[in-house]
């Protein structure tokens, strides 16, 4: 029995999370390809997928890649008023802030879902803010809430 | 003054408001409440011809929110050439709001429209009754003086309005609809703002996650995802629910909890800033899952967030299709 614990526990340690980001095309994309190219280190943990703006980004997008088994969800869009189409990331906001407030609601920990503003001059920043999410999602541990029982 | 009482009164000012909209000749039909055809409930009832208007009832087990007739548009409520009718509609506080709302939203044409309004004394919490009958058949179910009476084969139980009252009702403050008088007739009053305490919800906030995360799993659970709160939801009119949608599938139709949750946290997040609180999603559950304590939270966070109370005018905007660009963002992901 010690064994299989010690074999958890082993397990844990080198557990790694699986974070899925949503980046709008014309910021924090832009974005993360400086960090990329200014070779500012971030955690690989996170999958990139390009949206056009994060106003597309959808509550079904977040909901479905957590029961699809992403540990944890990252939106980044344009800072408020540099939007390329002018107000999608506001509506976006508002979208996001009831979510989160539900999501805690619901008994599920806030921190799995992060949203961030980063735009293409802010390699630095990005890489800052995935780091951040990264080490909240690693101390929530795997995601289980959303996990099929069979 | 008892509860039978006012529903009498009640139920006679419906009848002659209703008359009075037939014979001045503003309605071709008016939508209300019917007796039910099994006990512990009640029936809508589209009348058409001043003759019916008798058929017209008020009891404490009118929880069907009409205005979910409304929107979107039935062929029963059109006429040959499929132009819609002019309705008068039977309308306590939250069917007044769930007009409004659906007039922001461009469902209904207030011009079509008369509200029959009334000062709605709140209804019965019909699953709560059931769960203390238990299997035991219901004949027949009578209100008198305060209390409800319901009959079986050979057995007769008392419950005092005062305790089965439904929660929403008991903290509901727009008891008659907030429209103008040429929408309403009868009871109307035109609210400004409401002022809420919400005390029951941020009870269930101060918890822990694991205690709020085990309430939720223990009372979601025996959801069967029948989508009855969704059928009988006023603003849920969309032509392609996302339930309905097979491509993509959002969630799969199965009796996994994850399932279920994605359902409930998207129906929530549809209704955020729309909800009208009028409690038909808990009244018609099958399994009698209590989802009156989500929509309450998405009222809060709509309140505080946005200050803004839903179907309170036929003018504002519902918070999500606005924005601001002051909004709150203190939820945002920030460097140290």
């Amino acid at each position: 029995m010690t064994e299989t614990v010690l074999e958890e526990k082993k397990v844990d340690e080198k557990w790694e999370p699986k974070i899925i980001a949503f980046l709008c095309n014309w910021c924090s994309y832009a974005g993360a390809d400086l960090a990329g190219v200014s070779r500012i280190q971030y955690p690989p943990n996170i999958r990139i997928v390009r949206v056009p703006c994060s106003g597309r980004v959808n509550p079904y997008f977040i909901l479905k890649s957590l029961t699809d088994g992403w540990d944890g969800v990252v939106v980044s869009g344009c800072h408020p008023g540099d939007c390329h189409y002018i107000s999608g990331n506001l509506v976006a906001r508002r979208r996001f802030a009831i979510l989160k407030e539900l999501l805690e609601f619901f008994g599920i920990e806030p921190g799995r879902v992060n949203f961030m503003w980063a735009s293409a001059a802010e390699g630095e920043r990005f890489a800052t803010l995935v780091k951040k999410a990264t080490k909240i999602v690693k101390e929530l541990g795997p995601n289980t809430k959303f996990q099929k029982e069979w | 003054m008892g509860i039978e009482t006012e529903n009498k009164e009640i139920e006679n000012s419906i009848r002659d408001v209703a008359k009075k909209l037939f014979n001045e000749n503003q309605v071709d039909v008016v939508i209300g409440y019917s007796q039910g055809t099994v006990p512990l409930s009640s029936t809508p009832i589209i009348i058409r011809k001043e003759e019916d208007v008798d058929k017209l009832v008020w009891n404490n087990l009118c929880y069907i929110n009409l205005a979910r007739y409304l929107a979107p548009s039935m062929p029963q409520l059109c006429d040959s050439e499929g132009n819609p009718l002019r309705i008068g509609i039977v309308a306590k506080g939250c069917v007044g709001r769930a007009i409004n709302l659906l007039a922001v939203e461009k469902q209904v044409n207030l011009d079509n429209i008369k509200m029959i309004g009334i000062n709605c004394n709140g209804n019965v919490n019909r699953s709560k009754i059931d769960m203390e009958i238990g299997e035991k058949e219901i004949l027949d179910v009578t209100i008198s003086g305060n209390d409800i009476i319901v009959k079986g084969k050979d057995w007769e139980k008392k419950f005092p309005y005062e305790k089965y009252i439904n929660e929403l009702c008991k903290v509901c403050q727009i008891k008659s609809p907030s429209a103008t008088a040429e929408v309403c007739f009868g009871e109307c009053q035109e609210l400004e703002s409401v002022h809420d305490e919400f005390t029951d919800i941020a009870d269930f906030e101060s918890k822990s996650t694991v205690e709020k995360w085990a309430y939720i799993k223990d009372t979601l659970e025996i959801c069967t995802l029948c989508y009855s709160c969704r059928q009988a939801c006023p603003m849920c009119y969309c032509n392609l629910c996302f339930v309905d949608q097979n491509a993509p599938i959002w969630f799969n139709k199965t009796n996994q909890f994850t399932d279920i949750l994605v359902f409930h946290l998207v129906r929530a997040m549809h209704l955020a800033g729309r909800c009208v609180e009028c409690g038909a999603c808990s009244s018609v559950c099958p399994v009698g899952i209590d989802l009156n304590f989500i929509n309450r939270k998405l009222e809060k966070i709509v309140k505080e967030r946005f200050d803004f109370t839903a179907g309170l005018n036929a003018e504002t905007l519902p918070p999500m299709m606005d924005f601001k660009m002051e909004d709150e963002e203190e939820f945002m992901l920030e460097e140290d």
